[in-house]
């Protein structure tokens, strides 16, 4: 965030109407009829900053937090689904997550702060289309797919293919995220969240998601994802391929990283240039397989 | 005496007096959410103010339109340079002999410079009235290197300086050049550094940073029409000198001029200085005869409000062969920004940066320091030291860990074979101090027992070879810092803030029943002067702490003083208040003969009263005398029991420590890990332990902050880059490390009570530890000096550039 | 622009106000209820000056709509105090462990303390430092703050409280 865009502003946001829907219904259609001029509220801790330095100037904000049914964790066959409005406090306390999704927890802890992990919701991490978010190259990883709710109705679309550009996702205007549905990773799995960050509260210098499983001694399936590394979040299979069959030596660790290096572009920023955000990119993926491994059974 | 008759200790430990840890009289309030802070205050039809800032670093000012700002509900009025003009307050002077730009005159200069002022019926309207003003800017070429300042086609930048070839410390070279100041002796220096077996040259820089306490900077102005009186409610740290200069600049009586610091969140020097934040609220007030308050947000204060450091250092040491210092000679470039509003003592516009020579016996030095101008925010002020100290022991310390590195010796023995011996003191440096006391053999000495330093350098030299031998990606460092400060300012004959002597001052009341009241000319944000003044005075004059009232802040009430900066309380309103309580005593000594019917020479004190020396059951106590005071004292003397003192130092105090920084680093990623901090402190007679040591927790953790990531960074256009709390490094309770505390007691001989003050002492000792540590890190791979900040990817860098990710 | 009208408890006390959307939470307990022990430090969201306890959870107040707690339940650090009115372990333990010096970030601090001993009543002190990582403090360095942490903790429990030897 550049200081340059925050000139004439202070810390007070500019007016709006607050709306407070009970229903997805009602919330599609207050954002159908406001458009642009309409943003949903969710947790408010990406959305309420950018309006204090009126970065953001909505004149309709849809408060999303009377909507009934977007809250809850359940395990439906061999899926989990989480109401988008769950909080990264509720996902670290939920022992159904705990148990079958435990590189979500991983990740939560190294979201933010407490304070925010209160308020912060899965459903506002995944949709703001912001490349430092964490949850977004997890989802990605673990091959989740996103609920969206709109005027023309319910799909179903793959976090693979939601994110296209930095703040650019692929929700229609007056849509909503409404749930997300993640597949059980296998019993045994190995995984791992590896985020290097200046600070508690900072967005990642470099961040790699690793979910595998090990089969005598060996990589038989991998999943790596990439945070803010990228304008969007990262899935990088080519460098999951080069170690599957291996057993993480050090050689194969060289290609996965060096693959996942090759398809990143971090921008340059108060962490660090360009070819170090690369770099620790890089050693994270190496991190991340490891201690992924180590837990694998 | 009998079983019930308290022990001599008993009566003492009831004083809680000097070297108690007595629990803090302030907290009480604080702890309850009932702190009283500026913005805490509502008046009666209190308006809001609110600034309009420039984008630009450079630029004209073409036109301010506030037509549609005047249109926003609650927006009375938005004030510009043109409206200042009219009581010739567009422009105020600086504490260092500069003039500064209240409003925009026809150019800005810096990114986030005030260009208007919107007042309003609230700050929600202010900020809409803000955000409508439209402002016509044409952009003019920027100067963000400060070694790019005096070039000869660099751009001019102060219009108003055209043609003036002689500033307020002497001439200029350039029209960005704002002082040249040097002291020493440069032909004895040269001569050293001409025969010297062994020289060093390194650029040293200390990276722009910034005091941000944690309450930002603001006010409350009222002007009473009727009165003719303006009352101002404000963050400052030296409320007297704030009267004094409004009432020249605004052509007030000063009388008529009530300056009150409330509770203040925290200063580190952020608020020393007038900002046009308490011009504009007090033109405003005075303009629509409302209170107006200004209280700026976060950004504004990182971005606008005074900076520190910025100081580059060219150093260089002379030594022989066997690593003893012969001579030394620095030039530093001074980056003051767009207004040289640098919070010095007038005589000094680099500060006390002569101290430059340090622990050290140097023979010869030089020192020259150039100021210059640059398209910046305006400063730099004392940010947790005193002034420009933190600069001159970053310099010396490093300078002397690369003097180490060339002489192949060990850092911490390079140091022994240099200090200023015990019996030197006091001692008369190069650069012209006159140290008042020091053991600094014994201080380095106890850290190095404390932290075993010997097995500290074995396991490093084990480490390096593991990681020699590929078998680690780990390198460790030990960061040696001994450094000394000056603090204290200080003694008339060198140090007056614009024209007033840096005295201080202390007021105490006694009341009939023992109890009392004190008031100083020093302001505490944090440093628990409630606690510790009544402590001094408990000592001194035998009553409770407890029992002492302490004021500071009001400049109706308070003695005059010169506020609280430069850890200069302790040496300079310390002083001033054992002189007022030994006032106190000796009036009460003879109010005690008189009641006691013996001489005064008869009488000797004890604890907290006074004894007949050879009759031990005569024996009158200090609140019994308070009593008399008022209703029989001997013939001829006034009743009551006061006293007020001003205390003129005859020199500054030089309290010193040796700290230790162990740290290991991750090449891969740059990242750190503090190990242990170890910092031993002496600053003379310790008032309160506790408090002492919550200073030096909270010094080091600035330190370690400044060292290991924050700043305040420009790009070439001007921009700042990091204004916010998300990329200016604020560690939290996780990034900051564990401190140990330790201490030795060297008096200060001059001082009434030998004490020397410590609150800044752990920021100037800390950042050299930190920065040594790392340094020392990656010595062994070829480094001489790596600049800090350390963050992660200059660590990451500095082992890019020493070969270590070459392809094996 | 409309004002709204809401209700909400603070500090046991039913309260209401008439405020525009966009009145921050922590505007409102400071300059409509006039509890202002609750502080700003900064626009960003970092510092934690404002921390409150709403409804269980610790909340920037900063960062959300006053509207948005209409029918909350709200703490602040005027209502930490003990029901006869003594001062809670908490605030015992800072005053006791020199946990404060300008007091600006005590009252977020504590605030924030209060829901992690809920939250974990005997927390080690890698966790008390994690638990407190959202709010910043200047002065102390935070060492004395882990310490007033766990005497309260100890308080709490019935334990007697041991200062770790430095």
């Amino acid at each position: 965030m550049s200081v340059n865009g925050m000139m004439e502003a202070t810390m007070i946001p500019g007016s709006f109407s607050y709306h407070r829907p009970t229903s997805v219904a009602d919330a599609v259609k207050l954002l159908a009829s406001f458009g642009d001029e309409a943003r949903p509220l969710a947790g408010g801790h990406s959305l309420v900053p950018m309006m204090k330095l009126r970065l953001a100037t909505p004149g309709h904000l849809i408060d999303l937090h009377g909507v009934a049914g977007l809250k809850g964790i359940r395990r439906d066959a061999n899926k989990i689904v989480i109401g988008a409005m769950t909080t990264q406090h509720e996902l670290l306390g939920s022992d159904v997550i705990a148990a079958s999704l435990p590189i979500l927890q991983e990740a939560a802890e190294v979201i933010a702060d407490p304070q925010v992990r209160y308020r912060g919701t899965i459903g506002g991490n995944v949709a703001n289309g912001d490349p430092g978010n964490d949850m977004p190259a997890l989802m990605m990883t673990l091959d989740a797919s996103y609920r969206l709710e709109g005027a023309n109705g319910t799909r179903e679309v793959a976090a693979s293919e939601f994110y296209q550009g930095a703040y650019f996702t692929a929700l229609e205007p007056a849509e909503i995220l409404t749930s997300i549905s993640i597949p059980v990773p296998a019993a045994g799995h190995g995984y791992a969240y590896e985020k290097l960050k200046r600070k508690v509260g900072d967005y990642a210098t470099a961040a790699a998601a690793v979910v595998l499983t090990m089969a005598g001694g060996k990589v038989a399936s991998c999943a790596i994802g990439l945070t803010n590394l990228h304008e969007t979040p990262l899935l990088a299979p080519d460098a999951a391929k080069a170690v599957i069959g291996t057993s993480l030596d050090a050689a194969s660790l060289k290609r996965a990283a060096a693959a996942a290096e090759a398809i990143m572009s971090p921008a340059a920023d108060a962490r660090g240039p360009v070819e170090y955000r690369k770099h620790v990119g890089g050693v994270m993926v190496t991190r991340a397989l490891q201690r992924a491994a180590q837990r694998a059974r | 005496m009998n079983d019930m008759t308290p022990t001599r200790e008993q009566r003492t430990a009831a004083l809680e007096g000097l070297g108690c840890k007595r629990k803090r009289v302030e907290d009480v309030r604080f702890i309850q959410g009932k702190g009283n802070y500026v913005d805490d205050l509502k008046l009666p039809g209190m308006l809001h103010g609110d600034f309009v800032r420039s984008p630009h670093a450079h630029a004209r000012v073409k036109s301010i339109n506030s037509e549609e700002a005047l249109k926003v509900p609650g927006v009375l009025a938005v004030i510009t340079a043109e409206t200042l003009k009219t009581v010739n307050l567009a422009w105020m002077p600086t504490l260092a002999g500069d003039v500064q730009m209240v409003l925009a005159d026809g150019k800005v200069l810096f990114q986030n410079q005030e260009v208007a002022f919107v007042v309003a019926t609230d700050r929600y309207a202010a900020d809409d009235g803000v955000a409508k003003v439209v402002v016509e800017y044409e952009p003019l070429p920027v100067i963000i290197d400060p070694f790019k300042s005096m070039a000869t086609d660099a751009p001019v930048l102060r219009e108003d300086l055209a043609g003036k070839t002689t500033g307020a410390h002497g001439p200029r070279k350039h029209h960005n050049h704002i002082f040249e100041w040097s002291v020493g002796d440069k032909e004895l220096t040269d001569a050293a550094f001409k025969k010297a077996d062994v020289t060093i040259k390194e650029l040293i820089s200390y990276q722009r940073v910034h005091p941000s306490p944690l309450e930002t900077c603001q006010c409350v102005c009222s002007f009473d029409k009727i009165k003719g009186e303006l009352t101002i409610w404000g963050t400052f740290q030296a409320p007297h000198v704030i009267r004094t200069v409004v009432s020249l600049i605004a052509k007030l009586p000063e009388q008529k001029i009530h300056v009150i610091s409330p509770d203040i969140g925290g200063g580190f020097g952020n608020k020393v200085g007038a900002y046009p934040g308490y011009i504009c609220a007090a033109v405003a007030s005075i303009v629509t005869g409302k209170p107006v308050k200004w209280v700026e947000d976060r950004i504004e204060n990182l971005t606008a409000t005074s900076f520190a450091r910025d100081y580059h250092m060219t150093t260089e040491v002379a030594a022989t062969k066997e690593g003893k210092v012969m001579g030394l000679r620095v030039h530093v470039l001074a980056d003051h920004g767009a207004f040289d509003a640098c919070a010095d003592p007038s005589k000094w516009p680099a500060g006390f940066f002569n101290i430059v020579t340090g622990s050290y016996d140097f023979p010869v030095a030089h020192l020259t320091v150039d100021g210059v101008y640059s398209n910046k925010a305006p400063g730099g002020v004392a940010y947790r030291c005193s002034f420009r100290v933190t600069e001159a022991a970053y310099c010396i310390e490093r300078a002397m860990d690369i003097l180490a590195q060339k002489l192949n010796m060990d850092p911490a023995e390079l140091r022994m074979r240099n200090f200023i011996r015990r019996e030197q003191f006091p001692y008369h440096s190069a650069l012209g101090w006159e140290y008042d006391s020091g053991d600094y053999h014994t201080a380095m000495r106890k850290m190095m027992e404390s932290t075993d330093y010997a097995a500290l350098r074995q396991e490093q030299a084990e480490k390096r070879a593991a990681f020699k031998r590929g078998e680690t990606r780990e390198i460790m460092g030990l960061g040696v810092s001994f450094f000394t400060e000056i603090v204290g300012a200080g003694p008339s004959k060198n140090c007056d803030i614009l024209g007033i002597a840096m005295f201080d001052s202390c007021e105490i009341r006694m009341h009939p029943t023992g109890a009392g009241i004190a008031r100083m000319g020093t302001k505490s944000q944090g440093q628990g002067h409630e606690t510790t003044w009544a402590q001094i005075i408990a000592s001194e004059i035998g009553v409770p702490a407890d029992n002492i009232m302490v004021e500071e802040g009001n400049t109706d009430t308070a003695p005059y003083g010169l506020g609280t900066y430069g850890s200069r309380s302790t040496p300079v309103a310390g002083a001033a208040i054992a002189m007022a309580a030994r006032k106190i005593k000796a009036k009460a000594q003879m109010i005690a003969a008189y009641k006691l019917e013996v001489h005064e020479d008869d009488l000797e004190w004890d604890i907290d009263g006074f004894r007949v020396k050879g009759l031990p059951e005569k024996f009158m106590s200090m609140k019994d005398i308070c009593w008399a005071a008022y209703n029989s004292v001997p013939p001829g003397m006034e009743p009551g029991l006061e006293a007020v003192s001003y205390y003129d130092p005859p020199n500054m105090t030089y309290p010193f420590g040796a700290y230790l920084c162990v740290l290991d680093i991750d090449v891969d990623t740059g990242a750190y890990k503090v190990r242990r901090f170890y910092a031993l402190d002496d600053c003379g007679t310790r008032i309160n332990p506790m408090i002492i040591e919550g200073q030096v927790h909270g010094g080091l953790t600035e330190a370690f902050a400044i060292a290991m990531g924050q700043e305040i960074r420009y790009d070439d256009t001007g921009n700042v880059v990091t204004g916010s709390f998300m990329d200016f490094f604020m560690p939290t309770a996780v990034e900051t490390p564990h401190w140990e505390t330790d201490f030795t007691v060297t008096p200060s001989p001059h001082h009434p009570i030998g004490a020397k003050g410590v609150g800044e002492s752990p920021n100037v000792g800390g950042v050299p530890a930190f920065s040594n540590a790392v340094n020392d890190a990656f010595s062994f791979l070829g480094a001489t000096h790596i600049q800090m900040p350390h963050d992660h990817w200059r660590n990451w860098k500095a082992a890019k550039n020493l070969g270590v990710f070459a392809a094996a | 622009m409309t004002k709204t009208h809401l209700t909400m408890k603070v500090n046991g006390n039913e309260v209401e106000g008439l405020v525009e959307p966009r009145t921050l939470l922590v505007h409102f307990i400071r300059e409509n209820l006039q509890l202002t022990g609750t502080h700003v430090g900064c626009e960003t969201t970092h510092c934690g000056a404002c921390t409150v306890d709403i409804d269980g959870m610790s909340v920037k107040s900063c960062t959300m709509f006053a509207v948005q707690a209409n029918g909350s339940d709200i703490t602040t650090i005027e209502g930490m105090a003990n029901a006869d009115g003594s001062l809670s372990a908490l605030q015992e333990g800072f005053r006791m462990m020199h946990g404060l010096q300008c007091g600006f970030c005590t009252p977020g601090m504590i605030i924030r303390a209060h829901r992690l001993l809920k939250e974990s009543p005997s927390p080690t002190e890698a966790e008390i430092r994690a638990g407190i990582a959202g709010n910043i403090c200047r002065c102390t360095g935070y060492q004395n703050i882990v310490k007033a942490i766990q005497y309260a903790a100890a308080k709490q429990n019935g334990i007697e409280y041991k200062e770790a030897a430095e």
